[in-house]
């Protein structure tokens, strides 16, 4: 007999357990209202196309904010790219944030009462987004709007509010985020900075050692996090530059980015005011955490931007370079390079803008339910913060790829730094290293999702019990009597949550506590996750095109759901089959490789016509063009 | 002072053109619309000259309500209201005509577009408008400075510049370097909304022009180069098959 408990309460010890494994069974898939989507339920429960937002349905003030950003690296940013990377000193990224400023563009998320434009999660998804295309100057706005501003905006009393945001809205100040040492990067916590009270009371004094502190060179604000004493935790501080004791190490030479000003930071005995400490002691590695969750996603859409960028490139050299005696864009080896970039930006478009619009839904309901603004926008993307990661991982890779894919159109102008596919597969790496490595993103969605389960915030377990029944039940043969608009494709859908459900049930069950142990089952437990949570994404976007525009209007798009869940369905078999033949065996594995094979199964359909029309399009457009 | 600028809602430079209707329209289908680039210089300038000046701006649209999200783009960039009027703008004689309706009833100083729109780069509407009020036009204008009621402008002429005065109220076609084309931003974007936009009915006669057909001009052809010793081949293919000589 086989058992696929997803959990075992004795050996967790967590509170709550015993109530999930005493309620009723419960049909597997419910549906839901708007109001109560929560992070990491797109596992077992079935979103409604009208309940998630899609990029077809940005306001009019959105699409100029958006071109407003497009005009910005059109006339600032891409005729300067060589002097931004190659320049001797910062001066001209200064001015070039001071510029962004001038614009508004570094206000986006602080409130109007500080300087900002207090626009929502979603809007100001689309500045990273548009302004992702720009490689140096991406990385040093989202390092000043993000990490570096964020947490003052979220944790910050009132004085400190008042005091740094106006500045930091407006670009007079610039800001730098410092939490990684040379001994501690993905252990953030390991920090072994130290902040010392003075014999006064007055200040705390810091002393430690910061690495590739993005902004470095000409921050003004630095967000330092560093252990009081021989606390555990982390405290956060507002470290002025002007308060001394701050040295710093020559630029780093990188592989890419290379106008982003990357520095060493020292602080020795730097005396930061009392006042400057951050929410509460040892509050920091929180602050840390939360932060970071928004800068997953806005890293994962700004992704979308560079990707779009590439994409633009790319098909116009296609359509440019003649071999053979015709446009490369004519080979079919390129229509599937173009057809996937495509549908790859397209469906990461779909994801994170469902996302964002979800911590925006979040975010409203919790200050409708009384919860403070600031404290309810951390709480909002809390909440997605399983969806954050899986994004973050998702659109770092689809980045790569197309930048990869854009230098191989390019053939050997793409490895020239003449053209401008070199700078962007250099730009693009880092993506998967920093905001959290991609490795500790994956192991992050998988853990989040397991500790909501425990605590009984996730039904998981149920619908996992009852996909084990079911993979020892006889197939379901019968066929779909429902009609409606992609009811295959969401069994498809359907059955591949199966798939996880049954791989990673047995998983945790085989391994227990010790499955932190087994990384590459959660390597491929994570890559399942995402390619579900993407492919359900695009689908769902299509079916409320569908319901806008017709069919018709919308085929390409359709095309490119239809690839994307196919390549899904192979990508979760083979994760699955790499998962369960690293811990099952005999009946078991047999038991389950023909679950997996169940519930990985999907119609054939002519995927090369499918890509050849996406391609054709994109190609005829000379552009992007869904 | 008071200012009115006219903008244009033109496909985008990049925008691949159709027609529909047996060639007799213009396909909007997947067309992506932007502000006509001549008028946006005309634009940048009377932005420039209103805070300067303390002029107020107005823009205003012949066109139907798919223009609007170009015409709160000129808002965002710093008009302080716009009056659309409610029509196709279907040949210069027309427009030129609303256009000439509303600058009566709000006699403005200065009339501002650009040197032409580029969809069907007529270049008339702003000599006709000026007939129609009975003051100078002038196109296409570079440069142009308001001292008191005079205006100073630089205008493009065959072979060289022109630079000359005249009083005001005119109107003006610019094209660059008249001022640098502006982007909005958040604050201009967000103020837009709450900017009067006045929809207005045409007046005056209907279309004067019809459209009989539409055409693509024909694909560019691959270039031939011939050496410069060989004269003759060229004169030669010039006869034959170019047939221009
Ligand atoms: C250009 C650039 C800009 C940056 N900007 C900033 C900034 O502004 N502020 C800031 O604080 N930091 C910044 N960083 C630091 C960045 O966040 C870290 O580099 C990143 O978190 C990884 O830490 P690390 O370099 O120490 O790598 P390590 O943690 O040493 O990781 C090395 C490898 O081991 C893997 N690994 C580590 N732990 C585990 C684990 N538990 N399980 C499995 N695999 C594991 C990683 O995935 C990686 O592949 C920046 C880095 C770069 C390169």
């Amino acid at each position: 007999m086989l058992a696929y408990h997803f959990f075992n309460p004795e050996l967790y010890n967590i509170k709550g357990c015993h109530r999930l494994l005493s309620t009723e069974f419960e049909p597997m898939i419910a549906t839901e209202n708007q109001a109560s989507i929560k992070g990491g339920e797109f596992l077992i429960k079935e979103t409604e196309a009208a309940q998630i937002f899609i990029p077809e349905e940005f306001t009019e003030e959105q699409r100029m904010i958006a071109q407003t950003c497009q005009d910005f690296l059109d006339r600032e940013i891409f005729p300067h790219s060589d002097e931004i990377d190659s320049a001797k000193d910062t001066s001209l990224m200064e001015s070039l944030m001071d510029k962004a400023g001038e614009l508004g563009l570094l206000g986006t998320s602080v409130p109007e009462q500080y300087g900002g434009f207090g626009m929502d999660f979603n809007t100001s998804m689309i500045v990273a987004d548009y302004i992702g295309a720009a490689g140096s100057f991406a990385v040093a706005l989202s390092a000043h709007t993000g990490i570096g501003t964020l947490p003052i905006l979220y944790y910050g009393t009132e004085e400190q509010k008042v005091k740094y945001l106006p500045k930091l809205a407006t670009g007079e100040y610039k800001a730098a985020y410092c939490l990684t040492e040379p001994d501690s990067g993905s252990d953030a916590n390991a920090a072994k900075s130290r902040a010392v009270l003075n014999a006064e009371g007055t200040h705390y004094l810091i002393n430690g050692q910061k690495m590739w502190i993005s902004n470095g060179g000409f921050a003004d604000i630095f967000i330092v996090f560093a252990k009081i004493d021989t606390d555990k935790n982390l405290s956060a501080f507002i470290v002025e530059k002007d308060f001394g004791g701050i040295t710093m190490n020559a630029e780093e030479h990188k592989l890419g980015i290379k106008g982003s000003s990357t520095r060493q930071v020292f602080f020795n005995d730097c005396p930061v005011p009392v006042e400057n400490l951050l929410s509460v002691r040892e509050g920091g590695f929180k602050i840390a955490v939360n932060i970071l969750n928004i800068g997953r996603i806005k890293l994962a859409v700004s992704g979308v931007g560079a990707s779009r960028m590439i994409f633009n490139h790319a098909v116009n050299y296609a359509n440019e370079r003649k071999q053979f005696g015709t446009s490369i864009a004519n080979f079919g080896a390129i229509k599937f390079k173009l057809a996937q970039m495509a549908v790859k930006v397209f469906a990461t478009e779909s994801a994170s803008y469902r996302a964002g619009q979800n911590i925006d839904d979040a975010i409203q309901s919790l200050i409708a339910g009384g919860m403070p603004e600031g404290e309810a926008k951390l709480k909002g993307v809390e909440q997605f913060a399983i969806e954050c990661a899986m994004l973050k991982v998702h659109g770092s890779e689809v980045l790569d790829y197309a930048a990869d894919e854009g230098v191989q159109i390019y053939g050997g102008m793409g490895y020239s730094a003449e053209a401008p596919m070199e700078r962007a597969y250099r730009d693009a790496r880092i993506n998967r290293i920093f905001e959290g490595t991609n490795e500790i993103n994956r192991l992050l969605s998988v853990d989040m999702l397991l500790k909501r389960a425990l605590k009984g915030e996730l039904n998981i377990m149920q619908p996992a019990m009852a996909v084990a029944k079911e993979i020892m039940s006889i197939p379901d043969f019968s066929s779909d009597e429902e009609e409606g608009l992609f009811v295959t494709e969401k069994k498809v859908l359907r059955n591949l949550k199966k798939a996880v459900l049954m791989t990673a049930g047995a998983a945790v069950q085989k391994f227990m506590q010790n499955l932190q142990n087994e990384q590459e089952i959660i390597m491929n437990v994570a890559d399942m996750l995402i390619e579900i949570y993407v492919a359900e994404s695009t689908l769902l976007r299509v079916e409320k095109l569908i319901g806008m525009r017709g069919e018709e209007a919308v085929s390409l798009q359709k095309d490119a759901a239809l690839i994307y869940l196919h390549e899904a369905v192979e990508k979760v078999n083979s994760a699955g089959r790499a998962a369960i033949t690293s811990f099952a065996e005999g009946d078991e594995l047999r038991g389950m490789l023909m679950g997996l094979k169940r519930f990985t199964k999907i119609d054939p359909i002519n995927l090369k016509d499918a890509r050849r029309r996406i391609a054709d399009h994109a190609i005829g457009e000379n552009k992007y063009s869904f | 002072m008071k200012i009115l600028v006219c903008v244009t809602s033109v496909p985008d430079t990049t925008a691949r053109i159709s027609f529909t209707d047996g060639d007799t329209k213009f396909s909007k289908a997947g067309v992506q619309y932007i502000t006509g680039p001549y008028d946006d210089y005309a634009l940048s300038r009377a932005v420039e000259l209103k805070e300067q000046l303390g002029a107020t701006l107005t823009v205003l649209n012949v066109g139907e309500a798919d223009a609007e999200p170009v015409i709160r783009k000129c808002l965002a960039i710093g008009a302080d209201d716009a009056i659309r009027v409610n029509a196709e703008p279907t040949d210069a004689y027309f427009v030129a005509e609303q256009i000439a309706a509303i600058a009566r009833q709000e006699s403005y100083d200065l009339i501002l577009m650009g040197r032409e729109s580029i969809d069907f780069n007529g270049g008339q509407v702003h000599g006709i408008v000026g007939e129609m009020l009975g003051i100078p036009s002038f196109s296409p204008v570079m440069k142009l400075d308001i001292e008191g009621t005079k205006a100073k402008i630089a205008r493009e002429i065959e072979g060289g510049k022109e630079t000359l005065e005249a009083s005001l109220p005119l109107v003006l076609g610019c094209q660059e370097p008249i001022a640098e084309w502006k982007i909005p931003n958040m604050r201009g974007i967000m103020t837009a909304r709450t900017k009067p936009l006045r929809v207005v009915e045409p007046s005056g006669s209907d279309s004067l022009t019809k459209v009989q057909k539409y055409e693509l001009p024909p694909p560019k052809g691959a270039c031939r180069m011939i050496p410069a010793e060989e004269a003759e081949t060229l004169i030669g293919l010039l006869r034959t098959e170019a047939k221009i000589i």
